[in-house]
């Protein structure tokens, strides 16, 4: 069995994930062997998912996690609830 | 950082918070401060509504510190508060315009991908320039909430399939469908971008 492209665009989050049922994998990855077109889609797609991932994406602005630290302690001292005690 | 090294205890790390060592509390979250702050920026989409949020959801998270039975991972149960604070805040803001964040985008029928001959890795090194970063977050930032939400939960906070899941109150069926939507539509925006913004020091070696 063969598989046109746009069918094959409906599995490349599912293979990129291996989560597609092995016979469709195995219909994708026959399709991509020979098609330039899907296998640029697919390789642009799992390279956008990496740089989404990195880090370097959404830094931490200067001075967030003393920021952060000081103001929880901040409130604690001014009596935010001990969880336990908050639960009456 | 050492919180990654050593091997955490995170449930005795709750409880002894809740038998009253606040302190712990502050350990506890360390390792989820980028986690919570990426949430928060994606929705909010400026630095310091991002920051107000990101306090917000710890300090809402140490007060509902008992309600955390373990049912989920820590880290799953504090991206879902947070997510709930940011929506929170959008609705009281009344900047969410047009997008309703209940509105069900029709989630049938195909996005077609950007077409691409061939696609030359763009290297994580690229990530040093300021407008390529721009154009990640513009990109994650323009998605419609609910694909947002799962691209966000999955590729960038990297949680698996059954935890977005959870995180969302949702099924892994529908987390699949709009994760599948999501990435097909960063590809769509990002591709062709990404493409002629490539690695121009190269240009010479390569002409």
């Amino acid at each position: 069995m063969v598989i046109e492209c746009k069918h094959v665009w409906d599995y490349i989050s599912g293979y990129l994930d291996d989560s597609l049922p092995a016979e469709t994998r195995e219909l994708v990855q026959r399709h991509l062997e020979h098609c330039q077109i899907c296998s640029a889609i697919l390789d642009s797609t799992r390279n956008i998912m990496v740089l989404t991932a990195d880090d370097q994406v959404f830094e931490l602005p200067l001075g967030f996690s003393e920021r952060l630290h000081a103001r929880l302690s901040e409130e604690m001292k001014n009596g935010l609830a001990v969880p336990s005690e908050d639960a009456g | 950082m050492d919180v990654e090294l050593s091997v955490r205890d995170e449930p005795r790390m709750i409880a002894s918070i809740l038998a009253g060592d606040r302190e712990q509390y502050h350990e506890l979250i360390r390792p989820y401060e980028r986690s919570v702050y990426k949430m928060a920026l994606s929705f909010m989409k400026n630095e310091s509504d991002a920051e107000d949020v990101a306090q917000e959801a710890f300090l809402k998270a140490f007060r509902k510190l008992a309600d955390f039975r373990g049912q989920a991972k820590f880290s799953t149960w504090l991206i879902s508060i947070t997510l709930n604070e940011a929506r929170a805040r959008l609705r009281r803001q009344a900047i969410v315009r047009m997008e309703s964040l209940d509105e069900s985008p029709e989630e049938g029928g195909h996005i077609s991908p950007a077409l691409l001959r061939d696609w030359r890795e763009v290297p994580s090194e690229a990530l040093e320039r300021q407008e390529i970063r721009q154009m990640l977050q513009d990109a994650i930032a323009n998605l419609s909430p609910l694909y947002r939400e799962v691209l966000l939960l999955r590729d960038v906070e990297e949680f698996s399939i059954e935890e977005t899941a959870t995180a969302l109150a949702i099924t892994t069926g529908t987390v699949k469908v709009r994760l599948h939507r999501a990435r097909m539509m960063m590809q769509k925006e990002l591709a062709p971008k990404l493409k002629n913004a490539g690695p121009r020091r190269r240009w010479f070696q390569w002409s």
